[in-house]
């Protein structure tokens, strides 16, 4: 237990990684505007850690109570050694989840995850110029897709799409959702673009408006009354247009630890933008040590860091505070209450940004892609101007 | 729907049931999340194997926990529940 504020003792001790998250290469073949991946990701697809590594990396994370596997990327069919980390998995008793594009499936690895006891297939749809588009008008990536999505049937697996959703796409939300019928999807989650890497420095060009927003969830009601219960279809609301914060990762350090292709332990996507934070690594003392008693892990764990308004607000347990990416890049100050809560300080940043992205002449600039020319590129410091903005990246 | 006495259940597709040492009980894995399981109602699911009629699982339960009152109507509905959850389905 640490410091209790207004009365509320926060459990500091006594969490367990139930959800380890294998961000397992950041390379990718695709060049998703929205993507979360970190900015400068260019400086860690050199030393991915090696097989052997992350076979270590399973186990002590299974030690630490960690049950959800994630494994993604990037693209993780970028490594040839899921095969062999999927049978780890199984034989640790993971229940473990491949977080895929797609591209670079084929039918002899989706047999081979099969008999390794890959136990769930995630499809991403996530291109926003070619991929979306030819997606919606029934080309060539839909071709892909249906081929992937009719593999993934056939080996047993339920058929899982998400769908990233912005400006580009949302109009087209009736197609997507006829799309997913089409490919026999059994759960469809529609993701509205969160800004964090990326997607931030996008966000005028990506970020729909509250009545496209609202536009697509009643279609969205509409196709589920349609499809019954053949069909699962999620819809997650942006949080920038709601006035309470999301409880980010089920709060820091609680449940979630993201193990980068790199070896960082982090506690969220994102944490590596806060500033004065160093992350462990497995190579260095393991990840035992990096989940309880590192002080990055410990740093917001609880709330004792709290600042008002949070220290003192009722709603605290509900949110605690939001998310502390959100918080600094968009404030500069990762201890204030996240800008998307209406009793922040910062708020009137968010109601800004509504109203830049119906600023024409911004969302006409164009869209910064995530490749390495233009990772490069922001960390050079060549592409500054288009950061400003934000207490991100170098 | 009704449990009836000669229904077979198993744990449905796409979930996993399984004995967790950290948490100490039995928990549910599927996609999206995971439930952890009570003492009673772990008893119960390692129990639905596919095999196992409703009949079998409330002798069986009946014999291991004698002196419990109203054992077969908890049984039930936990059966109930977790049907209605979707963590288990009917194959006969
Ligand atoms: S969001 Fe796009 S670019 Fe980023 S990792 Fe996923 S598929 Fe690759
Ligand atoms: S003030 Fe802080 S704790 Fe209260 S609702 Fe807003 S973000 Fe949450």
């Amino acid at each position: 237990m640490v410091t209790q504020n207004n009365g509320v003792a926060a459990s500091v001790t006594h969490t367990q990684p139930l959800w380890l998250l294998a961000e397992i290469t950041y390379r990718c073949p695709l060049h998703c505007a929205f993507c979360y991946n970190p900015t400068d990701y260019d400086k860690h697809t050199q030393n991915e850690l090696s097989t052997e590594q992350w076979m270590n990396v399973l186990r002590d994370a299974r030690k630490l109570g960690a049950l959800q596997l994630g494994i993604s990327g990037g693209e993780p069919l970028l490594r040839d050694d899921i095969e062999e980390i999927v049978v780890e998995a199984k034989k640790l008793g993971y229940y473990s989840n491949l977080i895929t594009s797609g591209v670079g499936l084929t039918e002899k690895r989706i047999q081979a995850f099969k008999e390794g006891g890959l136990d769930h297939i995630q499809l991403s749809m996530h291109d926003i110029t070619e991929e979306i588009n030819n997606f919606i008008t029934n080309t060539k990536t839909f071709e892909l897709k249906k081929k992937v999505a009719a593999m993934i049937k056939n080996h047993g697996y339920p058929m899982v799409l998400n769908v990233v959703i912005h400006r580009y796409n949302i109009g087209h939300i009736k197609e997507i959702l006829d799309m997913a019928e089409a490919l026999g999807a059994d759960y469809l989650e529609l993701a509205n673009t969160q800004y964090y890497g990326w997607s931030l420095i996008n966000r005028n060009q990506l970020m729909p408006t509250k009545e496209q927003i609202d536009h697509a969830e009643k279609v969205t009601n509409e196709f589920r009354e349609k499809v019954g219960s053949k069909m699962k279809v999620f819809f997650v609301v942006p949080d920038y247009f709601s006035d309470r914060p999301k409880k980010c990762m089920n709060g820091w350090g609680e449940v979630f630890m993201i193990v980068t292709a790199n070896g960082d332990v982090l506690p969220c996507h994102s944490a590596r933008v806060l500033p004065n934070i160093e992350f462990p690594n497995v190579r260095d003392k393991g990840l035992m040590w990096a989940w309880q008693d590192s002080p990055a892990f410990n740093r917001y764990r609880g709330d004792s860091w709290m600042k008002e308004p949070c220290r003192t607000c009722p709603e605290k347990e509900k949110d605690l505070g939001g998310c502390r990416c959100q918080a600094f890049l968009l404030s500069g100050d990762a201890e204030s209450a996240d800008p998307v809560c209406s009793l922040s300080p910062n708020h009137p940043i968010i109601e800004k940004a509504i109203e830049d992205a119906k600023n024409p002449t911004l969302q006409a600039q164009p869209i910064l892609f995530r490749n390495d020319k233009n990772s490069k590129k922001i960390l050079s410091g060549e592409a500054k101007d288009l950061i400003k903005d934000f207490h991100a990246v170098p | 729907m009704t449990i009836l006495h000669t229904d077979i259940f198993k744990i449905a597709s796409h979930h996993r049931f399984q004995w967790e040492e950290a948490q100490q009980s039995h928990v549910i894995l599927f996609p999206e999340g995971m439930v952890k399981l009570n003492g009673s109602a772990g008893e119960v699911l390692s129990l639905v194997d596919g095999k196992n009629s409703v009949d079998i699982i409330v002798t069986t339960l009946k014999q291991k926990f004698k002196d419990v009152k109203d054992l077969e109507t908890d049984i039930l509905s936990m059966i109930k529940f977790a049907h209605d959850k979707a963590w288990i389905e009917k194959i006969n």
